[in-house]
């Protein structure tokens, strides 16, 4: 299981890494739904399928296709942005300290910590849904109005806009 | 089978990948990869989430997972609909182009 | 009848206020009558208590009205309190007397002046504050009246205020004599401090008791206290001030640098006798200065060209006599002069206000002459001023006060042969220049013409101080006409008498020969070369040194000049070296500093969302940093 979790946990790591440095919105979306579908399965690798299911269901099926149907309104294309005169190798110096510095904290403080390794145990989605609707009520509840403020939000702000590209002196 | 993993891999894992996703928003322009960006680094506090849930073999883990998921979905949703605002008003992506709350 | 005591400086403060606030809405004529009423009023009340004062007297001489406490603060309560004893009865009644005939002349002399209230609103305030002055029983009080005489004398000196030389001679009068108050403040701070009281009485008896005679708090405190006199009196070295101060109008130069304020300290010094007795050093001093000063201001005026400057400097001479005289503790002796002074200086400064009026603000004499024959009343009170100015004997009270000065000046313990000499030559110099004054003005052709001004308002005045310099010397007769002084009699009951050494026999009679010799030669001299005006002594007077000579007694030794070096120079050089107030920097650096930090800050706030998340970043990672690291 070991191999399995450190290959996964590459291939999220790589694919991670693509998602940022394209200049191709549709490609970078791509890899991160690739990135999304190797945490997946990281999350079956440690015995939480609910988790794994949900994040296929949900992250990279909601949310990176809500992603997908606004780039393609947006009709952003490479030669309309400017992303590639934009992403030149200087610009990536000081983000590429800051957050490597950032990781080798985060990498330090872990490392002092050695708990050891642990049996895997497989947490069904029952256990999930009991955990859900007695302890967390309350969470679920507020996560509901969450989502109802963010669709009503949502709803409200594009309601106004026009159909995008159908503006004055656009090309496309 | 009862496999044995370290628990810090699983974080270490998570802390790179949040790096990465932050790299991502410091370095990008454009505002959608901007957002995909954070959609990274929500993805990896999940991880770091059901990791130390399996550790204890509990469901707190995907329990919290599962309100990120929500707390990413309606963020996604409302932040592409300002996305489409500024696209709107801007005639363009850049975030630049958003600074006239100069000090 | 006593308790009337405070009318006499409050009326003419009355006065000053009711012409402030209703002076506007009259007619200039009735404000001049009213602003004189008030003073006259005052005189007349100080006659009635003159007169009951002299008759039948307190006992003790004094008579203490205190009307409230007018500071409460620890220990320290100066009230406002007035003392009547025959020291500030005389002076009092000089201030009044001669003050209303002043004020009586001025009806007619400012009548044409537009600004004729603020005049008159001004004089009575004056005359207000010198009544507080030499009424005051307390230092602190005194000090009130000694800086309103000076704001009063400020104001009218600088009364044409719109001639920008006026502006310049009001400042140079007030700055000079401020040097003067400064003195005099500090010691009286030291008095205070010493004595733990400023009520003169008090403070001279518990001064006798506690300090040494020639201690250093003696003399420190006596000579502070000459500071104060000198500045006021116009004597060396704060003298500078008074021939300019001729700027303000005739009746102001008449009034208060000839009888009144310049004598200040002249009565500072005989009221606080006891602190100079006590240093006997600085009481040299005094006479010393007196000495000096009248030489000096006597060699100026005979110089001098305009009339006014010439008598502007003969009161820095009398002044000077006055202030000898209480070196060398002749203390009535000093007073019976200052107000013989008084008399006849203001009749020369009125007359020389008519003659300048007569002839359309002339001022150079010699373009002045022949008014004999146009004038003759001018001309024969004139002559009366001169003559007791210059000492003529028995006729003039002019030449009792000042014999008695020079007789006392010898027998003196702290005088002597050289401080007699200097009075001696000083009465030849004096005149000298009066009578050069005299018949320059009066004698040969006319040059100006002449139109009539005078009127009874003026000439009234005239006369009878004419007839008070002509009469007044007869009460305090030399001992050798048999006759008692009363006058050093009164004053024997506050100021201390006069102790002389015990004379050869025989010496009055030189002395008298002396100083008669002296006068009658300088109006001799005078006579010769101004009446008759020879030929002969036109090429010396055209000679280089002689002009020489004449240019250095015409600055009054050339004292504005040296102070212009030695003091104004530096100190206008000091201030344009600052001017942009070095010190000032520090705080303008203070503000620059927070306006360039805010610029710096300023850099954080780019409206940049990526830099906002750099720097959250950046944050985040020093935290962590910190956290993990401790």
């Amino acid at each position: 299981m070991n191999t399995l979790f450190i290959i996964a946990g590459a291939v999220a790591f790589v694919s991670a890494i693509m998602t940022v440095t394209r200049s191709n919105a549709i490609h970078a979306l791509l890899y991160m739904v690739v990135s999304l579908l190797s945490v997946g399965m990281i999350f079956y690798i440690l015995g939480a399928p609910f988790a794994a299911a949900l994040e296929v269901i949900i992250y990279a099926g909601a949310i990176m296709v809500l992603f997908v149907f606004v780039i393609m309104m947006l009709n952003i294309n490479e030669s309309m942005s400017e992303e590639k005169q934009w992403i030149k190798p200087t610009v990536w110096t000081g983000p590429a300290i800051l957050t490597f510095i950032l990781a080798a904290e985060l990498v330090y403080a872990l490392r002092q910590e050695t708990t050891g390794a642990f049996r895997i145990v497989m947490v069904s989605p029952v256990e999930v849904g009991i955990s859900l609707f007695g302890e967390y009520l309350i969470g679920v509840e507020l996560a509901s109005m969450l989502l109802l403020a963010g669709l009503v939000g949502a709803y409200h702000l594009a309601h106004h806009i026009g159909p995008a590209g159908k503006r004055e002196g656009d090309e496309s | 089978m009862n496999p044995v993993i370290p628990a810090e891999y699983g974080l270490i894992l998570a802390g790179l990948l949040f790096a990465v996703g932050l790299a991502g928003v410091l370095a990008r322009r454009d505002l959608i990869f901007i957002l995909l960006s954070l959609e990274i680094m929500l993805n990896a506090s999940g991880l770091a989430f059901v990791v130390a849930g399996a550790r204890w073999g509990a469901a707190d883990g995907q329990v919290m997972f599962i309100f990120i998921l929500a707390v990413a979905s309606a963020e996604v949703a409302v932040g592409l609909a300002l996305l489409l605002w500024f696209h709107h008003l801007h005639r363009g992506l850049d975030a630049d182009s958003a600074n006239e709350m100069r000090g | 009848m006593y308790d009337m005591l405070w009318l006499i400086p409050a009326l003419p403060l009355a006065g000053f206020l009711a012409l402030v606030l209703f002076g506007s809405r009259i007619e200039r004529s009735v404000a001049a009558v009213v602003g004189t009423a008030f003073v006259a009023l005052s005189a007349t009340v100080t006659m009635i208590i003159a007169l009951q004062f002299i008759t039948a007297p307190p006992d003790g001489y004094a008579y203490t009205q205190t009307l409230w406490t007018w500071v409460r603060v620890g220990g320290f309560n100066p009230t406002v309190g007035f003392r009547l004893d025959p020291l500030s009865l005389v002076m009092v009644f000089v201030i009044t007397f001669v003050g209303f005939l002043i004020f009586l002349y001025s009806t007619r002399f400012m009548v044409e002046d537009e600004a004729l209230v603020r005049f008159f609103a001004y004089m009575n305030l004056f005359v207000g504050s010198m009544l507080v002055l030499v009424l005051a029983d307390n230092l602190f009080l005194l000090y009130l009246g000694w800086e309103g005489v000076g704001l009063c004398s400020y104001l009218l000196i600088g009364f044409w205020y719109k001639e920008e030389e006026n502006a310049r001679a009001a400042f140079k009068a007030f700055l000079v004599t401020r040097i003067g108050d400064a003195a005099f403040a500090v010691g009286l701070f030291l008095i205070y401090h010493s004595l733990g009281t400023l009520n003169i009485q008090e403070a001279m008896a518990r001064a006798s008791q506690q300090w040494v005679a020639g201690s250093a708090m003696a003399t420190a405190a006596a000579g502070l206290l000459l500071g104060g006199a000198v500045g006021k009196s116009a004597q060396l070295p704060l003298q500078t001030w008074l021939p300019d101060a001729m700027a303000g109008p005739t009746p102001v130069s008449a009034l208060i640098h000839a009888a009144t304020m310049v004598t200040a300290g002249v009565y500072l010094i005989a009221r606080t006798h006891v602190f100079f007795e006590l240093a006997p050093a600085v009481q040299h001093a005094v006479a010393l200065i007196g000495a000096f000063t009248l030489l000096m201001a006597g060699s100026s005026a005979l110089a001098q060209q305009d009339i006014k400057r010439i008598l502007a400097y003969s009161t820095m001479s009398q002044i000077g006599y006055m202030f000898l005289a209480l070196g060398v503790g002749a203390w009535a002796a000093a007073m019976f002069h200052f107000m013989i002074h008084a008399f006849f200086k203001a009749l020369l400064f009125l007359g020389a206000g008519i003659i300048i009026k007569a002839l359309h603000e002339e001022h150079d004499i010699f373009r002045m002459g022949g008014l004999r024959s146009e004038m003759p009343l001018i001309f024969w009170v004139f002559l009366a001023g001169c003559a007791s100015l210059s000492a003529v004997p028995f006729v003039t009270g002019g030449y009792y006060s000042k014999d008695l000065i020079l007789l006392e000046v010898w027998n003196s313990p702290q005088g002597g042969s050289l401080l007699f000499l200097a009075g001696l030559v000083g009465d030849f110099i004096t005149s000298v220049y009066s009578f050069r004054l005299f018949f320059i003005v009066f004698s040969g052709e006319p040059k100006t013409p002449v139109k009539k001004t005078a009127d009874t308002a003026m000439t009234v005045p005239l006369v009878i101080l004419a007839v008070l310099s002509l009469v007044g010397g007869l009460v305090e007769m030399p001992g050798y006409f048999g006759i008692q002084p009363l006058f050093s009699g009164f004053m024997g009951n506050t100021l201390p008498g006069f102790k002389a050494l015990s004379p050869a026999p025989g010496t009055d009679r030189a002395l008298f020969v002396l100083s008669t010799l002296a006068s009658l030669g300088g109006i001799l001299v005078a006579y010769l070369i101004f009446f008759r005006r020879p030929v002969s002594l036109r090429s010396l007077a055209d000679s280089a040194p002689f002009r020489l000579a004449r240019r250095f007694f015409l600055t009054g030794w050339g004292f504005d000049r040296v102070y212009d070096a030695l003091i104004v120079a530096p100190f206008v050089e000091l201030a344009r070296l600052n001017k942009d107030d070095c010190l000032d920097r520090i705080y303008q650096g203070v503000a620059r500093l927070t306006g360039l930090m805010n610029r710096l800050l300023g850099f954080t706030q780019s409206g940049n969302l990526r830099w906002y998340a750099m720097a959250l970043t950046a944050g985040a990672v020093i935290f962590l940093g910190m956290v993990i690291l401790s």
